[in-house]
């Protein structure tokens, strides 16, 4: 078996599993988001009246952080009234971020759990060894009422990283040369598991990246086998105990794809689909006029300080906006204490909450009609951002912070290198 | 569940995200029929005013992905649409049309042989799909024992209230 069946084997109380089977799992945390106040409108739908177990459930406000408008505002009340009601501890409110990034802050992720979220890149967290996979609100209900869910034992893609990773060339980069190359499609229903020596050399905040964009594959989980670099992070940080599942030699893989990161340059997705990949030089030249840095894709501390020295004593173009937001609150904290938050201040950024902000397009960060902008976040579609007539190109937190400071899409390695 | 269903087909291509079903600045709508009112708002504005109950979406390849918002199944609902077909679906829209019981059936190659205003006639049963306009006849993939047994019950909700109502 593979560790992601080994996972939910365990779960649903089996020795073994089949691809294709499905079963019913007990879920170790479920998240609810503010977007959602149907999880719950489908909990009282469904005859809930005290949730199965308080202490595993955490709820974020983090994609209207603060509110906006008067029925947001009344959503996330309901939101804490039933968290207070409910005996539920773990409400993130709206100073902590964005929930993947405060479910790892926490210290909530650990190796082997089962997690689901009422977000689609519950992908993430497969850079520690866990299950994560993002559902609708009433799935989230069901965990709320019964402390299970149903899965389908999904088939699994092995995804093999080879080479060295040029200087200026990121996580984001390789997934979206992967994305690029086999479609937004390709991994719908299915696992996708990440091998080979390029793991070494990838942070877990950089893990965190190429598995969260996995969502953009279709893929349903996406694992990283836990080594000797999530053990290290993961250390003091998780309080709960857990077991490290690994895949049994000759598994048979639903397919096997290999990627040579050696020579890579910067991706872009340009628009209005992740999968339309090509180097950045194809696009260099293209005036943005908004760069946004953040999201659980690609706001974290490691993000922010490679914008922070891009951009060490430089102002950005005048003609473009730097939205910055930080993914947490940890990573706010970080930013400010190790200088990189006053770099970016001084260059010309505006910082905004940490959250989603622009990401899926209600505040913070909104594009016109007519407006290109340039994110590290992890989507292009149309009207993402704002405007269905904007434009919106993806790169890596280094191409993001490049066009900030030149005003257009440029290669970013150019300028990784002064200074 | 009605076994025959019929209705005006709404055609689209590739990759039809949630954010162009429902877009993401209506998320903080909760009620059915407010949230109804923007279905494929990104992708067709003409939809909303156009659509009838009981008429189908086709579309090609992965249509509902992206993001988790069971929004975009509520839209589609609300707004009256009978099924959907398609060559294939984003995962979390599939299950979260299935719970709401919408049903959505997986059909090779719809896409090429349907246009926009065709009145087509879905068998749930055999999952025979039948161009009345044309007079060409499709096979959709059958539902699984389980999601017929989701879609016959209305949705996921009465099955659960069923089990695990707490009175």
């Amino acid at each position: 078996m593979h560790a992601i069946e080994k996972i939910l084997a365990k779960a649903a109380g089996k020795a073994a599993v089949t691809t294709g089977e499905i079963v019913n799992c007990k879920v170790d945390m479920a998240g609810i988001n503010d977007l959602y106040l149907q999880t719950l409108r489908s909990f009282f739908e469904m005859g809930g009246k005290k949730v199965h177990d308080p202490n595993k459930i955490v709820v974020f406000l983090d994609h209207y952080a603060p509110a906006s408008t008067i029925m947001q505002a009344d959503n996330q009340k309901q939101f804490r009234e039933f968290c207070w009601e409910q005996g539920i501890d773990l409400l993130m409110d709206v100073d902590q971020g964005v929930c993947h990034q405060v479910m790892v802050d926490k210290g909530l992720v650990y190796p082997g759990q089962v997690l689901v979220i009422t977000d689609s890149h519950t992908t993430i967290h497969g850079a520690f060894g866990a299950f994560g996979t993002g559902v609708g609100a009433t799935d989230l209900a069901i965990i709320m009422v019964t402390g299970q869910l149903w899965f389908r034992i999904p088939e699994i893609i092995r995804i093999h990283l080879e080479g060295t990773l040029p200087q200026g060339v990121y996580a984001k980069d390789i997934i979206l040369k992967v994305i690029g190359a086999l479609g937004a499609d390709y991994g719908v229903y299915r696992g996708v598991e990440f091998t080979g020596p390029v793991l070494k050399q990838l942070s877990v905040s950089e893990r965190m990246a190429l598995c969260n964009m996995t969502t953009e594959l279709g893929a349903k989980t996406a694992y990283i086998q836990p080594d000797e670099i999530t053990l290290q992070f993961l250390q003091g940080k998780v309080q709960h105990e857990y077991e490290i599942f690994t895949t049994d030699p000759g598994y048979q893989y639903a397919a096997e794809h290999t990627f040579d990161v050696t020579g890579m340059t910067p991706q872009i997705a340009a628009p209005h689909s992740v999968d339309n990949v090509a180097p950045v030089a194809r696009y260099a030249g293209i005036p943005v006029n908004q760069a946004f840095l953040g999201t659980c894709t690609g706001g974290r501390a490691e993000d922010l300080a490679i914008a922070a020295k891009i951009l060490q004593g430089k102002k950005i173009n005048p003609r473009t906006r730097f939205i910055v937001v930080p993914a947490s609150k940890a990573v706010l904290l970080e930013a400010m204490a190790n200088g990189t938050m006053k770099t970016l201040v001084e260059a010309g950024a505006t910082f905004v909450t940490p959250g989603c902000a622009a990401c899926l397009g209600t505040h913070e960060g909104m594009l016109a009609a007519g407006e290109t902008c340039i994110t590290a976040s992890s989507r292009n579609f149309p009207g993402r951002m704002g405007s269905p007539k904007a434009e919106i190109y993806l790169g890596s937190p280094a191409a993001v912070a490049a066009a900030a400071l030149t005003g257009k899409i440029v290669d970013p390695t150019e300028y990784l290198k002064q200074g | 569940m009605q076994q025959i269903l019929k209705g005006k087909a709404f055609v689209y291509g590739a990759n039809i995200d949630t954010d162009q079903i429902y877009p993401g600045r209506f998320l903080d709508l909760t009620d059915p029929d407010q949230v109804g009112k923007h279905a494929m708002e990104g992708a067709d504005p003409n939809f909303v005013k156009e659509v009838q109950p009981g008429d189908l979406i086709v579309a090609s390849t992965n249509f509902g992905c992206g993001s988790s918002r069971e929004h975009a199944a509520v839209t589609l609902k609300a707004a009256g649409v009978g099924a959907i077909l398609a060559d294939s679906y984003g995962r979390i829209f599939y299950r979260n049309a299935i719970n709401l019981g919408v049903p959505l059936l997986v059909c090779p190659g719809i896409g090429q042989k349907v246009k926009r205003g065709d009145s087509l006639s879905l068998d749930m049963t055999t999952g025979t799909v039948t161009n009345l306009s044309s007079g060409e006849t499709m096979q959709a993939q059958p539902l699984s024992e389980y999601v017929m047994n989701i879609l016959a019950s209305g949705g996921i909700k009465p099955l659960i209230k069923q089990q695990y109502g707490q009175g």
